[in-house]
Order: C-alpha cells, then structure tokens, then sequence
C-alpha cells in the first residue's frame, strides 16, 4: 500500500505547489511588467478618480445617456461583483413581459422614434456587465441623445462612429460602441 | 447562416487542424517519454521528485495497479479541495473576506473539479478566496486534465503492445502531462489573455465611481440585522441609492487558461466566459475556442501515431468532425431565427452590418450570435463546459443542441483524454456489431476483441445514461428536486435534464437558472458526476489492460479496415444510435414539446 500512499502525497504536493503557487505567481509577475494596465482591470481614472473600467458596463437610464444592454444581475443592475444572466427561458412570460417593458421605457423617452427596436438593447446580456451594444443599438438612441442634449443628430453619429469598433480581422465579433466610453465622452462634449 | 457565421467555422476548423498537428507530435513524444536533450534541467528536477516518491519511472504497472493509484491521487484532490474552501476563512490571500462554503456545497466542488466537471453550485467571485481559486480549483484544473491524458494514454498502450502487461506508470504520466504540456501552454496562454484585458492581480474588489448612480429596493434591516417585517408579515422594503460599482478581481486569467486548455470549465466568475474580464474580446473567444479542442484533437492524431497508422486518427477525427459541424449549424441556424415571442413587439432581430439581430438574450454584444452558438456547440462537444453566453436562454433547438451533444457521451472531440477513450470505446462498439452482423471475431488495431472487452465496453457506455435518467427521475419526482426549478413547463423539465446530463458526462454547463446550490442538488449531482467519471474511467484502464496482453494481428481478407469512409459512417452511427435511443423519450418531453409551443404561437 506505501507504493501507493507515498508517490500519492508526493506527486500532489509537488504538482500543487507548481501549479497552484509558482505558476498563478509567474503570470501575475509577467502580467505586471507586460501589460500592468489589462492587469489591473483596465480602469478609466479622470484626474485621482476611477470612474468605471473600459471592459465593465454600467448602469444608465437617464434619457441624456446612452443605455446600455439590460442587466439581470441582483440585487442591482451591472452589479460586477455577483455576474450572471437572466437564465429565462424562451417562451417564459416573464421575459416577454420584461421586453415589452423595456421597449416602452425606450419609447417613452423618445416618442418621436418610430424605428423598430435593436434586440440587444431590450435583451439582458450574459454576463451582466456587457460594456457594448451594437451599432444599430446606438444610432437607435442617438436622436433621442442629441434632442436633450441640445447637440445636433450628425455630432451624435460621428461620435459613435468615432468610438465604434469593427469585427476583428474582418470577421471576428460584432460591430459595437462601448457605453461608458460613449457617455464619458458626451460628457465631455457638453462640459 | 450568416457569411461572418461560415467564415468563422471554416477558419476556426482549419487553423484547429493546423495546430493540432504539432500538438501531436508532442503529445506523443511525452507519452513515449522521448523528451528532448534542452529540458535536461527539468527533468533532473522531475528525477528528484520520483526519487522522494521512491518510484521508479521506467517500472509500468498492470491496470489495477494504475486505476489503485489514479483514485488515490483523485480521493486525494477532493479531501484537500473540501478542506481549502471550509478553511479559507482562516488562510490568506482572502481580501473580501468570504466565509467558508456550505458542506454539502464544499463536496460537490470538490468532486465537480477532481472529475473535470467543473459543474459550478456557488458563484465564483462572491464565495471564493483568491487562495481556494488558485490552490484548489485551479490545481484540480491541471491535475483532472492530466489524470484525463494519462487514461487515454493507457488505453492507446493497450492497444499499441504486443502481449504486455503494463500500461505505464499513472505518476510519471501525471507528472509529466502536467509540467511539459498543460503548464507550458497555459502560462503562454494566460499572459496572450492579460494582453487582451483579462485581470491578474492579488487587489481587493475595486470601487470606482459610477457616471449615474443607481437605486435599488432592498429588504430594510432592523437593530438585530435582521429584516423588518410589517403587519401582514411581509419584508418592508427600502430605496438605496449607489454611486459606486464595485468590481471583483483576483488572479483569473492564470485560471481561466487552464480552464479552456484542460477542458475544465470552471469560472472564475459566475457569468463564466461572458464575463469581460475572463473572455474580453471577440479575438480572446477565437483562442479561447481553439483551445478547448486544441489537446483533443491533438490526442487523436497523437493516438494515429502510437498505433503505427495515421490513417485511424484520421478517421476518427472525420466521425468526430462530421457530428460536430451538424451541431453548430443547427445551433446557429436556430439562434440567429430568433425568437417568434419577440416579433409581434416590434424587436428587430434581423442581422445586418450594424447588430447581430437573433436571439440575444443572454448573449454579449461583442460576441452575436455565431460567436456564441460556436462556442456552445465547442463546449459542449468538448466536455469543458464553459459558457460564453447563457444555454438557458437559448430557443428550444438551439438549446437542445448543447444538451444532446452532451448526451452523446462527451465524444465529439471531448473532454482532454476523455474524449478520446470514449470514442475509443464507442469504436470497439462499431467493429463488434459490424463483427455481428458478417459472423466474424471482432478485431479493432489487430486486437481480438472478446467477451471481456466488451462487457466493460457496455459499463462504460451505459454508466451515464443510467445515472442521468435515473438522477433526472428522482429529482423530478421529489419536491426538493423540483423547487429548483427556474422555468414554468417543459423549460423547467429540460433545466433538470441538463444538470444531470452535464454531470454525469462531466461537462459542467448548466441551464443555470436551475437553483443547484442546494444540500439535494449538491448531493446528487456529485453523485452523478464522481461516477460518470470514474465509473468509465476504470472500465477503459481494464480494457487497456486486457489489450496489452494481446497479441497484434496483421490484418486478413476478412478484416474490418477501420480507416475509410466505412467505418467512419459505422462509428458515427454507432454514436448517434446509443445517443438517440436513450435520449428520446426524455428530449421529447423538453426541448422537443418546447419547440413546438413556441412556433404554435403559445
């Protein structure tokens, strides 16, 4: 039995001991010097102040800002620290509910727009946190955005196109804009 | 189908192939244990850790003695996993302070993590210390894909020997899978994550300041931390109102790695591979993707070189290529459809040069529609079980396909090692009823396959499909079973099929809306899932076993080639037929029932 109780506790301690401590080190150590920035979270700071990470949503429903995909996270929206979906089922009528409610809220804030509504912005994204919507998501919202802006609808457009990212290498991903980048930037815009 | 959607699977199969190849080569030569003069170095250090273990490396052992040894090593794992997460309170590297996890949640990670499930109760970052993430979870990550490689290992040594009585030795093989294939490609692979903007570090959960504060209902808590109630008993809520989001860290792109590379599956977050930080880009999901089939198909061309004869890892890789390239354009096809609920509301769901459109409920906007049904289709084939987006909220078909790709026995490319072993079995399958149908003594790779072989080839077969049917039974039959359930009607059904099918076939994804973290759900899945492992696992070394001490035919006029269009039809069907015949009743009573209410305008 030693034949086997010995290599046993060897073998696990010396495959742990690189694989668990020497090798999440390595990375980290690697990581720090290569990339600190990714590392770190990829945080947006303005001034001393971390206003929010280029890779994690946040939460906007006032009609000046752009919204972003709905959030099922609890016990609040784009909560980055408990992430996850809203796991309903297709046919659940909760979620039919819950769509329709979001396409009257959009429609509410802009009543003028009579365009159909991009289903990325009335569908709860996986993660919780999505930092994207699609390009027709905000062009959808941009007359809406100008209008309370006071900004004319083609300056809102060339934003987003500034902003926008393509498929990678032509064919990877979806054309998309990022939200907080895109309302920092309004921000910016009106002072 | 989009282009995008097709471009995306021809350049995903075509660059797999390519580096698959190499991986191969290396594969084999570690198994052969041909390593290469520069690792001189490492593997002096590897010599020092035989001699402390006091084993000899170039002594095989017979397969009991390898199966005695691989379930000491994983009984092992699962103690000291159970042990880091009821202690992490009390260990470092703990900045949120989590508690220590439940028992009953404790014991079904630790067992979900040692068999290379990675079926995840809990959520990751809000119940896991960074030091449980790297010291138990992510070194089960290595070691489950490791004790994967070591049986496929073995039973290509069965069949590779000529009247031998061992199969290798399961430390050497441990060791070495380890530290020469699984840590070198992670290490390369995590920091290629970092760059993409995947975190890394020890800080605490950041609080950044949010453009727009958010304001929330709560459950108002009294002097006693308790919540208060009102006069009718129920929770008085209160308004909240938050200026800050506060963001979880830890080392994740380290453990995200070997989470794809090891087929494992496990998040370190709890929206797994949707999360930002875990999968960031569409070019991360692209890597992420290859590696999950980068070693399983390596395996398989690996498995051509070691029998002598590229020709039957070609063929198995076209019977596992063929089922998997079905799956993603039925998966795809259905989630780009959409879903008919939301026509009549005014959604667009069309697809086009500026959104997706489809069903993007549970789905990231970087990612679409063919980025997600892809990796679906990958993970599911594969036993890794990441998510890129949420299966539960996928259409009745589409969600169907990830189910029944599990259901079929993690074959299609599979889990590292595990996929290989079970197409392996499901292969002496085929050549056994063809062998019944011409009236000849079976032979698979000039081995006679006889009555043992097969008896531990219908235990490795039929071990899961009794364990899902039968856990799905009992949990739909017991009000404990059916409390977790997410989804009204046949949705709810096919959320309890799922978890069973996925632990049992050692995937780990889920139809997460199930509410698994419970002491039933807890116990029954690890139930499931310890013997879906081991439970094929020891059959397969006892039929490598036998295969060694073999003699190798040279093949006759009446043998069964096992390499041309034939024989991959054979195994193909053979696959589909056992899948089928076990799955029916219970897919028609889920997905299928579903999918005709949703085009029933009901």
């Amino acid at each position: 039995m030693n034949a086997i109780i010995r290599p046993m506790f060897v073998c696990f301690v010396a495959l742990s001991v690189l694989t668990g401590i020497a090798y999440p080190l390595a990375v980290t150590g690697i990581a720090r010097v290569t990339f600190p920035w990714q590392a770190g979270g990829s945080l947006i700071r303005q001034g001393d102040t971390v206003v929010g990470s280029a890779l994690i949503g946040q939460n906007f429903s006032e009609p000046r800002y752009f919204w972003g995909r709905p959030s099922a996270t609890g016990p609040f929206p784009y909560n980055a620290a408990a992430s996850g979906g809203s796991n309903q089922g297709p046919l659940n009528p909760a979620l039919a509910a819950a769509v329709k409610a979001r396409i009257e809220s959009l429609e509410a804030a802009d009543p003028a727009n009579t365009q159909p509504v991009p289903v990325d912005l009335v569908t709860a994204s996986g993660s919780g946190v999505d930092p994207d919507i699609s390009l027709a998501g905000a062009r959808y919202q941009a007359s809406r955005v100008a209008r309370l802006r006071g900004l004319k609808p083609e300056q809102v457009n060339a934003l987003i196109d500034g902003l926008a990212e393509g498929r990678t290498f032509g064919f990877l991903g979806e054309p998309r804009v990022n939200v907080l980048k895109l309302n920092l930037a309004l921000d910016g815009m009106t002072g | 189908m989009t282009s995008y959607a097709w471009i995306l699977l021809v350049a995903y199969l075509a660059i797999l192939f390519l580096i698959a190849w190499p991986m191969s080569l290396w594969l084999a030569a570690v198994a052969d244990g041909r390593l290469p003069r520069w690792l001189r170095p490492i593997t002096r250090l590897e010599a020092g850790v035989y001699r402390l273990a006091r084993v000899d490396p170039a002594a095989g052992m017979s397969w009991k003695t390898y199966a005695l040894a691989l379930l000491a090593f994983n009984t092992l794992g699962v103690v000291v996993v159970y042990a880091l997460q009821r202690w992490q309170v009390w260990m470092p590297l703990n900045p949120q302070s989590m508690a220590a996890v439940s028992p009953d949640s404790a014991f079904n990670t630790a067992v979900s993590f040692v068999t290379n499930t990675n079926w995840q109760g809990y959520a990751g970052e809000a119940s896991m210390s960074y030091l449980t993430q790297m010291l138990a979870l992510a070194v089960q990550n290595f070691l489950s894909a490791a004790t994967g490689i070591a049986v496929a290992f073995a039973l290509i040594r069965g069949f590779a020997a000529r009247s031998a009585a061992v199969i290798g030795n399961f430390w050497v093989d441990v060791t070495r899978i380890t530290s020469y294939v699984l840590l070198p490609l992670s290490l390369v692979f995590a920091v290629f994550l970092v760059s993409q903007g995947a975190i890394q570090n020890f800080s605490a959960y950041q609080d950044v300041a949010t453009v727009e504060p958010v304001t929330y209902q709560q459950p108002k808590l009294g002097t006693d931390g308790q919540p208060v109630k009102d006069a009718q008993g129920d929770v008085v809520m209160e308004d909240v109102t938050r200026n800050a989001q506060t963001i979880a860290m830890g080392p994740v792109a380290s453990q995200e790695a070997i989470k794809m590379l090891g087929t494992n599956g496990g998040g370190y977050f709890n929206a797994n591979s949707a999360f930002p930080y875990e999968n960031p880009t569409p070019l991360s999901n692209f890597v992420q993707m290859l590696s999950i089939f980068l070693i399983p198909a390596g395996l398989v061309f690996a498995f051509g070189r070691m029998v002598g004869d590229q020709r039957q890892g070609v063929a198995v890789l076209a019977a596992m290529t063929v089922l998997f390239v079905a799956a993603v354009l039925v998966v795809t096809l259905e989630e780009q459809a959409g879903n008919p609920v939301f026509a009549p509301l005014g959604v667009d769901q069309t697809a086009s040069e500026v959104q997706p459109g489809g069903n993007m409920e549970g789905k990231e906007a970087r990612f679409g529609i063919a980025a997600t049904t892809l990796f679906a289709a990958i993970t599911t084939a594969a036993s890794c079980g990441a998510v890129n987006g949420m299966h539960d909220s996928f259409t009745a078909l589409g969600g169907a396909v990830p189910l029944v790709l599990i259901q079929l026995g993690e074959v299609v490319f599979g889990g590292v090692g595990a996929g290989l072993y079970g197409m392996l079995i499901f292969a002496i399958l085929a050549v056994f009823i063809a062998g019944l149908m011409i009236g000849r003594t079976p032979e698979y790779l000039g081995k006679k396959i006889e009555s043992f072989e097969m008896k531990m080839t219908s235990i490795a077969i039929l071990v899961s499909p009794i364990l899902v049917l039968a856990g799905t039974a009992i949990a739909v039959l017991t009000d404990a079973g059916r409390a977790g359930v997410a989804n009204p009607g046949a949705h709810g059904f096919s959320e309890i099929l799922y978890a069973l099918s996925s632990a049992a076939n050692n995937n780990g994804s889920a139809f997460a809306g199930l509410s698994a973290n419970t002491p039933f759900y807890n116990t029954l899945l690890a139930v499931a899932m310890w013997f879906g492992r081991f439970g094929v696992i020891v059959p397969v070394l006892a039929i490598a076993g036998s295969l060694a001490a073999k003699k190798r035919l040279t093949p006759g006029a009446g043998t069964l080639p096992t390499h041309g269009p034939l024989f991959v039809l054979l195994l193909i069907g053979t696959v589909v037929l056992v899948g089928l015949l076990n799955y029916v009743p219970a897919l028609a009573l889920g997905p299928v029932v579903e999918h005709l209410m949703s085009w029933s305008g009901r």
